[in-house]
């Protein structure tokens, strides 16, 4: 899933980043893995996650890439996110898993 | 042609005949253009008819299934999960090949996955791959095996068995699979014949036509001769006899030829299980298993989410009584997050009880919900895997505080009976020295510890068997512990559906039986038939 929009919007911004921890029991795997990807397909923003603060960096967006990345439950789930409405999109992201996508 | 006699697991009972539906055959050959553009476009449209289809079947589940159906078309829907098999058909590779790689790498990282919940995945995307290749080949898709027919294949996926039409008859016969699996529950529930664990099926090469499949013994023939297939008709056309003449008798009290009154109640493994069934079947529930509260995607479930299904239960039975069972995990049925990982033997390890105490904020939370449903109707509520009294004693104490916690708290709550399963042999044994207000006999288990033999290992299957004198002694033993103490004994294991074994379970003495709703006409008839 290529967002053009997004890319050409924040080629000079600075990227915004936050963590949360993986509540819900099973980790960030089939039904949360779809949640957050859609949730981040709805902003312009390039958003990617990963495991570590320092990357390797996944693309939020992508359901396949989301899913490989394995995230098990008690994991912390870094965001990094450029864009627009990069903080409206770093908050949503942020919640869901806060709110252990709304299944905890 | 010789028959083929296989022999598996029982995973749903009844007697079909049909034309075979081989599941792994449904991918056929397909003669590649051998130009990259035609090949892209051919891959591109199977996987747009597989997300149509996929979308089309999404609207008639809900639940889970559709939970799992939409992870499907999400996936379908990512770049990420085709750009490899483009990469490879501009490279000059043939569709249904670039298709048929990528897909398998992306499998592999899925099996190789450290976390049962990501393993458990991959099954999902053979799934994937094998719509779009059916689509890629233009062979008969799932979506439209013949009614009637009997599927074969190594296993069969939840959206499968919904796809194919079983108002008509047919049955599941698998090499893998098991008992415990969805469509287990499915296939059960619609009253579709399956056996599992069949072992490979090859038929050097070429398909069986015809198939008879017994669900109440767990065999398979292939390519039946006349003469045993006319024995089978014989037998299917006497058990429909039978069944017209029990669900007549459904509702009935169940009563022995000499007249004593036998309970008979219902299992359930789900909540969906009661939709469009009758509770004057059954004199009530004797086993609610709570597992599947545990075993969703979504997580651990919450006291609100636990009482909220606890009471649609014990508001289904109207006043008669439901036995609910506290989490029985671990053993064949791991919970992500919960169960212990990597046991060398998981049922001698920590399950049922064990791990409800090792993890008293996970039980806590099940015994508040419990004791505000019972409020709403006459509840019991049993401890699985029960070995020493002392284990009982605990729940017991822990029963008693957050009764007590609840009060304090002014939340409306009712503290109900609490009883045991007895399935470890030590249990019965010592039956006498539980202060437990009820026992109910799990025979599944019972037996497999009692004879040291698994019903899933086939070389020692034969010995896995209910009706051994040792297993039937133990039971005799807790119905006379239950006698002596006045408190009922019943016993709510799949041997309670085998009318074979009726006759000797009701020699034990034993009054109350609780069986799948599916079973309890049968069971009622074998009932009716016995005279001690």
């Amino acid at each position: 899933m290529h967002d053009a929009n997004a890319s050409r919007a924040t080629e000079t911004s600075v990227p915004l980043t936050g963590s949360a921890v993986l509540v819900n029991a099973v980790g960030l795997h089939a039904r949360p893995s779809v949640k957050l990807t859609q949730c981040a397909k709805g902003f312009a923003a390039k958003i990617e996650l990963a495991l570590v603060a320092d990357g390797p960096w996944t693309d939020a967006k992508s359901p396949v890439k989301v899913m490989r990345v394995k995230a098990p439950q008690g994991a912390t789930l870094h965001f990094r996110v450029t864009g627009s409405d990069g903080e409206a999109a770093l908050a949503a992201m942020l919640a869901l898993v806060h709110d252990g996508f709304g299944e905890v | 042609m010789t028959e083929i006699h296989l022999t598996g697991r029982a995973a749903s009972p009844g007697l079909a005949i049909g034309p075979v539906a081989v599941l792994t055959a449904a991918v056929a050959r397909r003669t590649a253009t051998g130009d990259p553009a035609r090949e892209a476009a051919a891959l591109k449209a199977a996987i747009e008819a597989a997300t149509a289809e996929l979308s089309e079947l999404i609207a008639t589940v809900r639940g889970e299934v559709a939970d799992i159906l939409e992870f499907q078309v999400a996936m379908l829907g990512d770049d990420a999960l085709t750009e490899g098999a483009y990469d490879a058909i501009s490279a000059g590779i043939a569709a249904d090949h670039a298709w048929r790689s990528a897909l398998d790498a992306e499998i592999a990282g899925y099996r190789s996955a450290e976390d049962e919940y990501f393993r458990a995945r991959a099954a999902d995307l053979v799934d994937i791959r094998d719509r779009v290749l059916a689509h890629l080949s233009g062979a008969a898709t799932v979506a439209n095996i013949t009614g009637g027919s009997i599927i074969a294949g190594d296993d069969i996926s939840p959206s499968m068995f919904l796809a194919a039409d079983w108002t008509r008859g047919g049955a599941i016969a698998l090499a893998a699979g098991s008992p415990s699996s969805h469509v287990a529950m499915l296939a059960r529930a619609r009253g579709a014949p399956m056996v599992v664990g069949l072992g490979p099926l090859s038929w050097n090469g070429r398909p069986p036509a015809l198939a008879l499949v017994d669900g109440d013994a767990g065999t398979v023939i292939f390519d039946p001769e006349p003469e045993t297939q006319r024995l089978f008709e014989h037998r299917m056309a006497a058990a429909n006899a039978a069944r017209v003449a029990a669900d007549a008798g459904r509702t009935e009290p169940a009563c022995t030829a000499d007249g004593r009154r036998i309970a008979v109640l219902i299992n359930v493994a789900a909540p969906e299980e009661l939709i469009g069934l009758d509770p004057a079947i059954c004199d009530g529930i004797g086993l609610v298993r709570t597992e599947f509260l545990f075993e969703t995607s979504h997580g651990l479930p919450d006291e609100d989410t636990q009482y909220a299904v606890y009471r649609r239960i014990l508001e289904w039975t109207k006043e008669r009584p439901v036995t609910i069972r506290t989490l029985d995990a671990g053993g064949d049925k791991p919970i992500a997050g919960l169960t212990a990982e990597s046991e060398s033997n998981p049922f001698l390890g920590l399950r049922g009880i064990r791990l409800s105490l090792a993890r008293p904020e996970v039980f806590r939370v099940q015994l508040r919900a419990l004791l505000r449903a019972a409020v709403h109707g006459p509840l019991k509520v049993m401890l699985p895997m029960i070995a020493i009294p002392s284990e009982f004693d605990r729940a017991a104490v822990m029963l008693d505080a957050e009764f007590n916690a609840l009060q304090a708290e002014g939340i409306a709550c009712a503290r109900p009976p609490l009883g045991i399963m007895v399935e470890v042999p030590a249990a019965a044994l010592r039956a006498e020295y539980f202060g437990a207000a009820f026992y109910s006999i799990g025979s599944n288990d019972l037996t497999q510890y009692t004879m040291a033999a698994a019903r899933d290992i086939g070389s020692v299957a034969d010995l896995n068997d209910t009706g051994d004198p040792a297993v039937l002694a133990l039971i005799a033993r807790t119905v006379e512990v239950g006698r002596k103490r006045g408190v009922e004994v019943s016993l709510c294991g799949d041997a309670a559906a085998e009318t074979r074994l009726t006759t000797a379970l009701l020699a034990t003495g034993l009054t109350t039986l609780s069986v799948s709703p599916i079973a309890v006409a049968r069971l009622k008839a074998a009932i009716a038939g016995f005279r001690s």
